[in-house]
């Protein structure tokens, strides 16, 4: 890296950290805002400037420094003449437009963000002319897409602006993503995503068999942005941007950048019959084109942009023909064409600012009220119409040499001819921008009073003009030496560039002749021409691009809410029917062995539990619509199952089942209270019938996977043999299933118990909620009679109000045993919780919430928060002996009445999942009271209530 | 014996996803328990089947079940318990601000003031 | 034995506990406790991601008792980042959900959010597929108080749906574990690949029925279609805050299956080989076209936000499905980029609807700090559909290059960049419906009248833009972490090595 190149980035940052003064100067009026957007921009301007030297001397200035290098995206910079040319007209043209618009932009448009996005527009640019790694450019590639959707659609309240901004943006950066593609191709072929190592890779590249698809991916991308054929129609609409963001963005740079591109790869790709067919006929098209329908427009920006589109088709022609010669022509061309066209631009923005319309219908005779805009109007144009001794006379003849003798399709003439006849229309476009704008007779309809706007105004495009003139008629002096280093660096070689008026009387003379005399002749006859296009049917890009979005928009929601219509059953099915499919594939694709294990042998008892438990199952979904049988039906199933566990020695299991098995039923009976009674019978045959088809599908699945496992014993040992060998002398219990959930596996149990607590907390805080909103002032007014489909508010009789009462002292004893017990025979907190859970729910169920609240010391929530502690600080005290979370440590101790136990860490464990399993339960069985209260129905206020009036009373309990 | 075993475990698995592809909360929550059953069961038979020997030391015993499924599905049974008693009172009072109790979503009369959506 | 591996899981009970215990009365102390709690995470996340950094891996024996026989927490360099991704998240979202008062609208927000993520880390941490199941249970369940949080008609069907589907994952889960210990006889995750690598052909089967059960539950969580439904719906129905936490919860899954599927069933065992990578490529484009295609499709800002999530999980799962050290580290990177990515737009979606009152996709009113809140949409927007200069385009030009060995290349290039087109459209449009187009002067009238903005909530908005653009910016040395990562993971051995010793 040479010293000089230090100064790449900070010219490639400098416009990207101006960006941020404009919004802070515009605190202190227009023109510090426009003096401190241009600063950075002088700065870039200066110390590209500074650059200019080496690289004229045919120095390439690099930099280099690692971003991603694992990716291969790096920050890597490098200038030579084509970066050189591009960089100087992006932030000398840059410079001229930041002027312009200071004095285009009317008082009530937020300049700041105009300068910003600017600024950051110019700064994505120059990174894409100053980047060495391809990935680096296409990072700024994509910037300017962005940026250019913010300038365009910078008037937010014109419905033009933000459709041409969403087309812009879709168009070009469509063609951005091909480009990813085409670039990741290119660079994988080259083996590096550096230009200055792809650049060597003329041979191999073209060799490649990826060749072809990388070069259209990337040819998608410079066609978008430089809007050829037949991705032009964007252009046009990207005009309703102001007038300053046109000259720039669509006639000066990020049009531009396509050709660019193109340039910049030309080494690389160019020379190939797929490139010459592709690029070539693609200029050719869009230059005549574009310039066709430039002729028509009456918008004279909608002219401008058009002829900007059959310009950038010329360009896009030389570079097609992949010869040197055509490669220096397309160099001189982007200057002459960026110095009248901006020139250009900016005058259509001035008659539009005096004469506040852009209507060449409404126009003419502006020569007497705008002396100095015709001047400098007129000697653009004819630059543009290509007549001498202007610099677009000498690109243009040199053009037409070209094609001359280029062999395109059929007869060998007709690229000329084409070329020629763009040529004609080119020169009758920028005639009638002269004619039918500045000259003919002054009009006295005029929307305003058009008059030569202050000098600030004038001044850039007069600059450019001057520039226009002295390219002109010194070509070589003013232009030659940049056109020289720019094309060594797009030809990779140093062509022999030599500019002049006089080539003699060659074919290219004779076409210009024709072109200047057609193009006069095709001005006269515009009227009836005009009216002739006008009555001829043509495709509207726009239409058809809004119908377009708007199919794919209407399609994408149809799809998507079809998709997505909310129902669970289906998506439930969906689910079923995946996982069954998923599961049938991954059992098929291996073999399994015999089975290794012999059967148990039959017994009645098992038997006879077996069918009761189908009977009960089946019973349950035939009546699953009469809810309380269902209920019923399903703690039977859950007691066969609790069954089964004992049967086949799980003692521990039977018993929690069981409890668990008691309060699921009473919660889901109390819910019952409040829920319709009978299910309504929907669902169609046809949907039973599928529905039945995947459960028994299931129920098959499930069984073959279960006796699979069955009937084969572990190829391994399995760990829980360490559990056995070690839960007496390591965890100091004989109950391994409690020492497993308490000490081995104790982490899950704490799991376990958060998931109980958290389950509360949500209860809870879902019925607060629930009685908060509307669905509380619903259940307030409710009646059981009122209520449609009632509801099963049963009573308590107070026989078992007694019993609950003098059970409760016992409920407890054995919870406490079966707490106590827990570590060596079957029981433990969990179970102990429940028990003692059920006690007191029995009580409230027979007593009624208030009388059992009313004489509640603590809240279920500290209970839980409690127990969660205990067990957390249990596992924590073991940091105090240097241990891990949890481990445990016991001794033994006697308890007359009681049998030995031994107390264990794990028992401080073991009441913190009692209390919180005893909080969680009770704060669910609360909050459902609460809803119960709020509805004054289905449970006592006070003790042995059976007053058939109690409704009234709830109410007052509730007050 | 396994094979009453894997039976009932299929009887309960299909039992219980008819019930869950039912179009009201109540019987899909009937569904998810009898599939709570069903897996609990299957977890279990993870660890085979024996009789009579429960996985509590005794003196002089040699041979125990496999007591670590057990442990598993005490946990699981424990989590489920919290789930099912979630979900019935999610369904109550979803029924309770809905005024109806099918688990489908219909995008016209479910709308809700505060999301807009 | 380093016990600061076991914090993120205990603290955020205990705080959780005190929370439930004694606060509930007091929202100033909750918000604090739950403020501080999560600093002091976001510290001992950051610890743990030093330490990991040195590529030891750390082995938490809990109860003291040796794996595979006791449950253990492992310390590796992905679980170290995902514990490090959900603390930044976790303390931005909670900023903002006490900005926005959203904390105080139902009971319990705090504990809930404290559970939630101890669940999460628990899940990250854990080297014990049960165990996994556990924090599996408990971050759902959290996630369903926080889900339904100040209640709503819509919210609580969608809670309903929620939970069901969640509940058939779960009985799945137990399906799949069941399995997998019938065969191999153990729960550890180290000890269960060093198993099913021995495992006799005979069982072969059974292996594979389990592998596939296991990663149809992650999937589930994943999002992959067909198994997403539930997504959309609860993501838009959530409060938007809630569903910015939840980014990260997809991320479990998406996690489980990298960790379990480079572990246990690595592309080197024979039996399980090409079981799930297939299936889950070609899933993964579907659920990337659909995520796409439903930003194009939706009708309020919200759900476009979940089919967002959706899409990102697509290019995410496409990455992964690659199982290899190149795709992996595309992957993280871009499961780094896509949960802060998807957040952020959630956020964004939340302050429309406070200033709204809804988020469909019209015209509205001048919102308060209207400015603001576009430039946010727009920096969301380009690092979701992936434009540059946000980590979005680089997570993309990763996946892109990283996924040339594989034999979809050309597919999956094609799917990927054609739908970034179809969201870079979709944004546009919503964008510029929202925040571009004024309201007619007939409706500009009966504007909500709007509360002054806070500038809590906004701060956390922007601190999440940030630490994408951080994520961008610092993508080499991020790289250099996430590269390293993918190479431990794919070098299995060591972490067995770690957690079993060598016997």
């Amino acid at each position: 890296m040479d010293s000089a190149g230090v100064l790449l980035p900070i010219i490639a940052a400098l416009p990207f950290l101006g960006a941020l003064l404009p919004g802070l100067a515009i605190q202190a009026g227009r023109n510090t805002c426009a003096t401190f957007t241009a600063i950075p921009t002088i700065l870039a301007l200066t110390l590209l400037l500074v650059c200019t030297p080496s690289v004229m001397r045919g120095e390439v200035l690099t930099f280099g420094l690692d971003w991603i290098p694992g990716l291969g995206l790096n920050v890597n910079f490098m200038l030579d003449g084509l970066g050189l040319l591009f960089a100087g007209l992006i932030l000398g043209i840059g410079l001229l437009i930041i002027i312009y618009a200071r004095f285009y932009l009317s008082p009530d448009d937020p300049m700041g963000q105009f300068y910003t996005y600017l600024l950051l527009f110019q700064g994505a640019m120059v990174g894409i002319v100053l980047s060495d790694n391809i990935l680096l450019l296409l990072v700024f590639w994509e910037l300017t897409s962005l940026s250019s959707f913010l300038l365009i659609g910078y008037w937010k309240h014109l419905p033009e602006g933000r459709q041409g901004a969403r087309m812009a943006l879709l168009v070009t950066g469509g063609g951005g993503l091909a480009l990813i593609g085409g670039m990741l191709i290119l660079g994988n072929i080259a083996g590096s995503y550096d230009l200055s190592v792809i650049l060597t890779q003329k041979e191999v590249v073209q060799d490649s068999p990826l060749y072809l698809p990388a070069l259209i991916l990337i040819l998608l991308g410079c066609f978008t942005k430089s809007a050829q054929f037949p991705f032009h129609f964007w252009l046009p609409h990207a005009m309703a941007a102001p007038t300053p963001v046109s000259a720039y963005l669509h006639s000066a740079t990020m049009v531009k950048a396509g050709l660019f591109l193109m340039a910049r790869l030309w080494p690389v790709l160019a020379g190939t019959p797929e490139w010459f067919w592709i690029v070539a006929s693609t200029g050719l098209i869009t230059m005549l084109i574009g310039a066709k329908i430039a002729l028509f427009k009456d918008d004279l920006k909608a002219l401008l942009a058009f002829s900007t589109v059959s310009h950038l088709g010329l360009i896009t022609l030389l570079l097609g023909l992949g010869t040197k010669a055509a490669a220096v022509v397309a160099v001189f061309h982007i200057i002459n064409h960026a110095t009248f066209k901006a020139a250009l631009f900016m005058t259509a923005g001035i008659v539009d600012h005096e004469a506040h319309t852009r209507d060449i219908k409404r126009l003419g005779g502006l020569r007497h009220l705008m002396p100095i805009t015709f001047t400098i109007a007129t000697v653009a144009a004819l630059s543009m119409a290509g007549i001498p001794p202007l610099n677009g006379f000498l690109s243009k003849e040199m053009m037409l040499e070209e094609v001359a003798h280029t062999h395109w399709i059929g007869p060998h003439w007709l690229m000329g001819a084409v070329a020629t006849l763009g040529a004609l229309f080119s020169v009758a476009y920028s005639f009638r921008y002269i004619a039918h704008v500045f000259l003919g007779p002054k009009r006295h309809d005029y929307p305003a009073h058009p008059h030569d706007p202050g000098f600030g105004m004038w001044a850039a495009p007069a600059f450019l003009t001057v520039l226009v003139i002295l390219i002109g008629i010194m070509p070589m002096t003013f232009a030659g030496g940049l056109v020289r280093i720019t094309a060594s660096a797009v030809t990779q070689s140093d062509p022999y560039v030599n500019i002049y008026h006089w080539h003699g009387f060659v074919p290219a003379f004779w076409m210009s002749v024709i072109a200047v005399l057609g193009g006069a002749a095709v001005l006269a006859f515009h009227r009836p021409l005009q009216a002739m296009w006008n009555a001829t049917p043509r495709p509207e890009a726009k239409v058809m691009f809004d119908a377009v979005t708007r199919v794919a928009t209407r399609g994408a929601n149809l799809l998507t809410d079809g998709l997505h219509n909310g129902a669970l059953t289906r998506s439930a099915a969906i689910f079923s029917v995946f996982v069954l499919g998923a599961g049938w594939i991954a059992w098929t694709g291996a073999e399994m062995r015999p089975a290794t294990r012999e059967t148990l042998p039959l017994a009645v008892l098992p038997v006879v539990g077996w069918i009761l438990l189908v009977l009960s199952t089946l019973g349950l979904v035939v009546v699953h619509r009469k809810r309380f049988v269902a209920l019923v039906l399903l703690g039977v199933v859950g007691l066969f199952v609790s069954m089964g566990f004992v049967y086949f020695s799980a003692p521990d299991l039977a018993l929690t089942q069981l409890t668990v098995e008691v309060v699921t039923i009473i919660l889901l009976l109390l819910a019952l209270n409040f829920l319709p009674r009978e299910t309504p019978r929907e669902s169609s045959a046809l949907r039973r019938i599928r529905d039945a088809g995947i459960a028994i599908v299931g129920g098959v699945a499930a069984t073959g996977l279960s006796y699979a496992i069955l009937v084969r014993g572990f190829a391994e040992e399995s760990i829980s043999a360490f559990h056995l060998t070690n839960s007496y002398k390591g965890g100091g219990g004989t109950n391994v299933v409690n020492v497993i959930l308490v000490d081995f596996r104790g982490f899950d149990t704490y799991g376990e118990i958060i998931v109980l607590g958290i389950a509360a907390l949500v209860i809870y805080a879902l019925t607060e909620t629930v009685l908060k909103g509307p669905a509380g002032r619903w259940l307030a007014t409710w009646q059981s009679d009122t209520n449609p489909e009632g509801e099963a508010g049963d009573r308590h009789p107070m026989m078992m109000v007694v019993a609950t009462r003098v059970m409760m002292p016992i409920a407890l004893m054995v919870g406490a045993f079966i707490f106590l017990r827990g570590h060596n025979e079957p029981g433990g907190g969990f179970i102990a919780g429940l028990i003692v859970a059920i006690a007191f729910l029995m009580q409230y169920m027979a007593s009624g919430f208030a009388w059992a609240e009313a004489r509640q010391r603590i809240t279920y929530h500290a209970i839980i928060g409690a127990g969660v502690l205990i067990a957390s600080l249990t596992g924590i005290g073991s940091w105090l002996a240097g241990r891990p979370f949890l481990t445990s440590d016991y001794g033994y101790l006697h308890f007359p009445p009681i049998e030995e136990f031994e107390w264990a860490t794990a028992i401080a464990f073991d009441i913190g999942v009692f209390l919180t399993v005893l909080g969680a339960v009770m704060l669910a069985l609360k909050s459902l009271s609460n809803m119960a209260r709020s509805a004054g129905e289905t449970v006592n206020v006070t003790a042995m209530d059976i007053n058939p009036a109690r409704n009234d009373s709830a109410r007052e309990g509730n007050t | 014996m396994e094979l009453l075993f894997a039976t009932a475990i299929g009887t309960l698995t299909a039992a219980g996803l008819y019930l869950v592809l039912r179009l009201r909360s109540f019987p899909v929550i009937l569904g998810i328990s009898l599939l709570t059953y069903a897996v609990n069961l299957f977890l279990f038979g993870a660890g085979r089947l024996a009789l009579d020997m429960p996985p509590i030391l005794r003196k002089g015993v040699e041979t125990y079940t496999d007591p670590l499924p057990q442990a598993l599905v005490l946990t699981a049974i424990v989590i489920s318990f919290g789930m099912t008693a979630v979900v019935v009172i999610l369904a109550l009072g979803a029924y309770l601000s809905a005024r109806e109790d099918s688990v489908d979503i219909d995008p016209e009369t479910d709308r809700d003031e505060e999301t807009g959506t | 034995m380093n016990h600061w591996i076991v914090v993120p899981v205990v603290l955020p009970a205990v705080l959780a506990a005190i929370l439930t215990l004694s606060m509930r009365q007091t929202p100033t102390l909750q918000r604090t406790v739950s403020l501080a709690g999560v600093a002091a995470l976001l510290a001992v996340a950051v610890g743990l991601t030093v330490e990991a950094a040195s590529g030891a891996i750390s082995v938490y024996e809990l109860g003291n008792w040796p794996a595979p026989f006791g449950i253990v927490l492992v310390l590796d360099r992905l679980s170290a980042l995902m514990v490090l991704l959900t603390a930044v998240l976790a303390a931005l979202v909670l900023l903002y959900a006490i900005g926005s008062g959203w904390d105080q609208r139902g009971q319990h927000f705090h504990p809930l959010y404290q559970f939630q993520l101890m669940g999460i880390f628990g899940a990250f941490l854990t080297g014990d597929a049960f165990n996994l199941f556990v924090f599996f249970e408990v971050l759902l369940i959290a996630s369903y108080g926080l889900m339904i949080h100040a209640g709503g008609r819509r919210r609580l069907k969608a809670g309903v749906q929620y939970v069901i589907y969640n509940l058939l994952g779960s009985t799945l889960f137990l399906f799949a574990l069941g399995t997998l210990y019938a065969v191999t006889g153990t729960l550890n995750m180290a000890d269960m690949a060093e198993r099913a690598a021995e495992i006799p052909a005979g069982d072969g089967a059974l292996l594979r029925v389990g592998a596939m059960l296991l990663f149809l539950v992650f999937a589930i969580k994943a999002a992959v279609l067909p198994l997403h439904f539930w997504l959309p719906e609860t993501y838009a129905a959530a409060p938007a805050p809630v569903a910015a936490l939840f980014a990260i919860m997809t991320k479990v899954g998406a996690y489980a299956i990298l960790r379990m599927y480079t572990l246990v069933f690595g592309p080197e065992l024979g039996v399980t080989a090409n079981l799930v990578d297939q299936l889950l490529l070609y899933a993964a484009l579907i659920t990337l076209a659909v995520g796409m295609i439903g930003i194009l499709g939706s009708k309020g800002l919200g759900r476009l936000a979940a089919f967002a999530t959706i899409g990102s999980l697509g290019t995410l799962l496409i990455a992964i499905s690659g199982f290899r050290e190149e795709t992996t580290a595309a992957a993280i990177y871009y499961m780094l980029h896509s949960t802060l990515a998807g957040a952020l737009l959630f956020l964004i979606v939340d302050m429309v609807r406070e200033r709204r009152g809804a988020d469909t996709l019209v015209p509205g009113s001048r919102m308060a700090q209207h400015g603001l809140i576009t430039a946010l949409f727009f920096g969301a927007a380009i690092a979701t559909a992936g434009m540059p200069p946000l980590s979005g385009f680089i997570g993309k030009l990763l996946i892109l290059d990283a996924v040339r060995g594989m034999d979809a290349v050309w597919l999956i290039w094609a799917v990927v960049l054609g739908m970034s087109a179809v969201a870079v459209l979709g944004f546009a449009q919503a964008g510029s419906a929202v925040f571009w187009k004024p309201l007619p002067d007939a409706e500009t009238t009966k504007a909500p009248a709007q509360a002054p903005p806070v500038a809590l909530p906004m701060v956390a908005a922007c601190a999440m833009l940030g630490a994408i653009i951080l994520l961008a910016v610092l993508a080499g040395p991020v790289m250099r972490y996430v590269e390293a990562t993918a190479t431990q993971l794919h070098t299995p051995g060591d972490y067995i090595a770690a957690v079993l010793g060598t016997r």
